[in-house]
């Protein structure tokens, strides 16, 4: 067994384990947290199969962005976990059985038999002074880049839903109205009014006058 | 010449459209004479026409002036074939036509829908102008529905009548009947000859005469034969021959001048005109000349029998029509075309004017038309009187009349005829002689002699009409005196048609007339003794034994003597009776049927609120699968993935 | 050396484990997004043995691709479920049936 075949065989049954647990656990920060540990075994897997650059971006947008997001949406949130576990016992049954299914067929499907997938030879392995991320960048920029553009627009797009969707009006709340403070003018603040010249009013006047 | 051909069409369309869209701006007067003016131009160029084909030698005028509509294989035109049938036509339509305008002032000078009745009649002329002056079949058809339907108008002119509009339907649907058999045969003509040319279709017609057609299969039928009879369905149904005749005794509710100028001088006379038109194709097939010809006799002797039962004087003189119209079609079955075409101008004269007059007798009754409530009248009406006198003598054919010279000719042709069903022709229009004369007379002495039955009160408003009435009377009576004296000799055996109508010379009885002939004096000798004039003057002498004789008890004594004959011909033989039970209450059952299960329950009950029912009923099992779980919707996707994956994995 | 099929492996068994957990966590939105980056998560891993495999780069484009509209559908996912949270209190699948016919 050599050390590839070692981390693979370690980086896998971790990923595995991990997502089982994901499913598993009550908690949905435990949930959240075994969710990130499946994602960053997976990204060392990549890493093995020497998508590094791919790898590296699973860990920090996933593990760092995505995830966090996970978990800040788990704790924010009030929630009453009881039911939400209903039926998890009844169910599990089916849902091994169809796991199970799922996995043997699609073993038939991408096992060495069928398919002719064992006739693949061994990729011969990159040059230590290869450069996955400068490979993928210069077919991004140049073949896809219309599919690019759309990508990040499509980003752009979900940033912008998310906090309509999630934004919400306070009542109560006061807000520095910047766009009227630039737009306004000397008549909406100061109001001139005109008044007879008088003689000032005495302290003894105003005591025997009427309040004004 | 083209321009006066147009002139001739348009003139009348000119005055009918001004009449009829600005009735109300230009008044009554203004409707008349514009009108009058526009079939008097018509009348004058027709003439000159006439004038220059006949004794001019203008050759026959065959031209388009309009292309309507052309494809890679026909071309439809707006033409005209004016040769010396077209302007006999012409004459004789624009004259009656003419005479009918000025007599309506007189007639219809009470009625609210003057305008109206003036724009029509012009409309009228112009459409059987157009009929009688096409060169091809496209423009003949047009002409012959635009006659049908001035005639479905003028039928039901006085709309507020329910028997009037009972009249005009049965009229326009009966002309259907016919009108489907005439589409048939342009269809065919079409169809073998790709032409709806006359000239190009009587060119290749040589070539089709062999041509037989599979009518169902086993069947063979010669082609002309098939094409001929289609075509005179039209003509049996258009000039009211049996079957199709149920609609001319009915069409009389319409007003007098129109049954004058419509259903008796010219539209009903466009079939006669038609297959005379067609000879050359009629010539072809002896099957359709014996068709024809028994189709005349049988109308020409049972229809005239019908007039003997009558007591509307209008319609006495309508199954004359009929009976009339069959004298033609037998003539045109023992190919006499030329006697058929001249019977049908003479006709068209003097049974205008006995329409006209019989129109003045009712102006007289106050709009009584029926005979046994008149009498005496000839001391209150002379003019009348003579003019009907006229034409009742020329209607049975007395020697001299111009009936007399054309009906003759037509026995004298059926006679040498050696078609099938010639022998019964002959005899059929032989006793159609003295049945003529016998119900012309009956109406003629119960109108005219006798005793005055009328109420008191129109008794005392009897007097004759007025000019405007009279005046067409005498021009109509003068060329039913005369005409066919003048006429019989140079449109019988003078080669006046030329070209226009052809005979094969193994239908010899035109050649054998001719042989007979010795000119129109000889003919009025010979005709003194032959038994045509015996039996009319016997018909003659028995209506006036009936009705003049013994008055109150003869005709009582034979109608008990013949009950059974009386009542088949007062129910008309049964054809409105047949036609009624079997093709108006087959056809409203089987519309009720359509509407219940074609409409009701197949479209409105499956088509209709079927699908949108099952669109219905399947959204509503199927929305009970919408259970709005997560799950639910997850598991399915699932189970088609595993499903996919079986598939792929043991199956594929 | 670790074959094709055992990357691929790897990756079916990461998608049944998801779909497991899209069966037994019925209930809770939290867990069956996560189900559904994990689902996400295995079909990279295809993406990538194949790139890996067939030398093509193309493959790792498409991972690329996938990983923003899923971050894009993490973050729209998540939004959805706050403001489900705050209208009606609950984030229980059961109670969401608006979608009943």
């Amino acid at each position: 067994m050599t050390l590839y075949q070692f981390l693979f065989y370690v980086f896998a049954s971790s990923a595995v384990l991990s997502a089982i647990r994901v499913i598993s656990v009550k908690n949905p920060v435990h949930a959240a947290l075994f969710l990130v540990l499946t994602f960053f075994s997976t990204a060392l897997v990549w890493i093995l199969m020497e998508a590094e650059f791919l790898g590296i971006v699973l860990l920090l947008v996933y593990v760092g962005a995505v995830m966090v997001l996970f978990l800040f949406v788990v704790m924010m949130l009030d929630i009453n976990l009881a039911p939400l576990r209903e039926g998890f016992v009844r169910n599990l049954p089916v849902g091994v059985f169809v796991a199970l299914v799922m996995v043997i067929e699609l073993g038939l499907v991408v096992g060495a038999h069928s398919f002719g997938l064992s006739a693949y030879p061994a990729p011969t392995p990159a040059p230590a002074d290869a450069a996955n991320t400068l490979a993928l960048g210069s077919v991004l920029y140049t073949d896809f880049v219309y599919p690019f553009e759309i990508a990040a627009f499509i980003l752009l797009v979900s940033i912008v839903a998310a906090i309509v969707l999630a934004h919400r009006k306070r009542e109560g709340v006061l807000y520095q109205n910047i766009d009227a403070q630039v737009r306004v003018r000397r008549a909406d603040r100061l109001r001139i009014v005109s008044m007879p010249a008088s003689k000032p009013v005495t302290a003894a006047e105003e005591s025997e006058g009427k309040p004004s | 010449m083209e321009k006066i051909y147009l002139a001739i069409v348009l003139a009348p369309l000119i005055g009918a459209l001004i009449a009829g869209l600005f009735g109300r701006p230009i008044g009554r007067a203004g409707a008349h004479w514009v009108t009058i003016l526009g079939v008097a131009i018509a009348f004058a160029l027709s003439l000159y026409s006439f004038y220059q084909h006949v004794w001019g030698g203008l050759p026959t005028f065959n031209g388009a002036v309009y292309t309507w509509a052309a494809t890679d294989n026909f071309q439809f035109d707006v033409g005209f074939l004016i040769d010396h049938l077209t302007v006999l036509m012409m004459v004789v339509v624009t004259g009656v036509s003419l005479m009918v305008h000025i007599y309506t002032i007189g007639y219809m000078a009470d009625d609210p829908g003057y305008q109206r009745f003036f724009s029509y009649i012009s409309l009228f002329t112009f459409s059987m102008l157009m009929l009688v002056m096409a060169n091809n079949l496209m423009q003949l058809f047009f002409g012959w529905e635009a006659v049908g339907l001035v005639s479905y108008l003028l039928i039901g002119f006085w709309y507020k009548r329910e028997t009037a509009i009972f009249a005009n339907l049965k009229a326009f649907l009966v002309n259907r009947v016919g009108d489907f058999g005439f589409l048939l045969g342009i269809a065919a003509i079409l169809m073998y000859a790709n032409t709806v040319d006359y000239a190009t279709f009587f060119e290749r017609l040589p070539a089709l005469a062999g041509v037989t057609v599979q009518i169902w299969p086993g069947v063979e039928w010669s082609l002309p034969t098939v094409i001929a009879i289609l075509l005179f369905i039209g003509a049996m149904g258009k000039s009211a021959q049996v079957p199709l005749h149920v609609w001319l005794p009915d069409s009389m509710e319409g007003p007098t001048p129109i049954s004058a100028l419509i259903h008796a001088a010219t539209m009903v006379t466009a079939g006669i005109f038609m297959v005379a038109r067609f000879s050359p194709l009629y010539e072809l097939s002896d099957a359709a000349l014996s068709f024809i010809m028994v189709i005349g006799a049988v109308t020409a002797l049972f229809m005239g029998l019908l007039g003997l039962v009558q007591n509307d004087i209008k319609r006495v003189v309508a199954y004359s029509t009929l009976s009339q119209l069959g004298y033609m079609t037998v003539a045109l079955g023992a190919s006499a075309y030329s006697a058929a075409i001249f019977h049908l101008m003479t006709h068209a004269f003097f049974k205008a004017l006995l329409f006209l007059a019989a129109g003045s007798v009712i102006i007289a009754m106050h709009h009584e038309q029926d005979i046994r409530k008149m009498g005496g009248l000839w001391k209150y009406m002379p003019i009348t009187f003579v003019t009907f006198l006229i034409g009742s003598l020329a209607l049975i054919g007395f020697p001299g009349t111009s009936g007399f010279y054309s009906k003759d000719s037509i026995i004298m042709a059926v006679e040498a005829s050696n078609l099938p069903g010639a022998t019964f022709a002959y005899w059929s229009v032989l006793i159609g002689v003295f049945v003529t004369a016998l119900y012309t007379f009956r109406m003629f002495f119960l109108v005219f002699f006798g005793k005055e039955r009328m109420d008191a009160h129109t008794r005392s408003h009897l007097h004759e009409s007025p000019k405007v009435v009279t005046l067409p009377l005498i021009a109509l009576a003068i060329p039913s005196l005369i005409v066919g004296y003048f006429a019989i000799d140079p449109l019988l055996f003078g080669g006046f048609f030329g070209e226009s109508i052809k005979v094969m010379p193994e239908h010899g009885a035109m050649a054998s007339l001719q042989a007979h002939f010795h000119g129109a004096a000889a003919m009025f000798l010979h005709g003194l003794t032959s038994p045509v004039v015996l039996l009319s003057l016997a018909g003659v002498g028995v209506a006036a034994l009936m009705y003049l004789g013994f008055p109150d008890s003869l005709p009582k004594g034979v109608a008990r003597v013949f009950s059974l004959p009386k009542r088949i011909l007062d129910g008309a033989y049964g054809f409105d009776d047949f036609n009624n039970v079997v093709f108006g209450a087959g056809s409203r059952l089987l519309g009720r049927g359509l509407w219940r299960v074609g409409d009701v329950r197949m479209i409105d009950g499956w088509l209709v609120n079927g699908t949108a029912g099952l669109v219905a009923f399947t959204a509503g099992q199927w929305r009970k699968m919408q259970t709005g779980y997560l799950y639910h919707y997850a598991f399915v996707m699932i189970l088609g993935l595993i499903g996919l994956m079986t598939w792929i994995v043991f199956v594929r | 050396m670790i074959s094709l099929s055992q990357f691929l492996i790897f990756g079916a068994m990461l998608f049944s484990i998801s779909v497991a957990g899209i069966f037994l966590n019925r209930k809770n939105v939290l867990i069956l997004l996560m189900a559904i980056e994990l689902m996400l998560l295995a079909v990279n891993v295809n993406f990538i043995a194949f790139s890996h495999f067939l030398g093509d780069i193309n493959g790792q484009v498409f991972v690329f691709f996938v990983l923003t509209v899923a971050a894009a559908e993490a973050a729209i996912g998540l939004a959805i479920l706050v403001t489900l949270f705050r209208n009606r209190r609950t984030i229980n699948v059961e109670d969401l049936t608006a979608m009943k016919g």
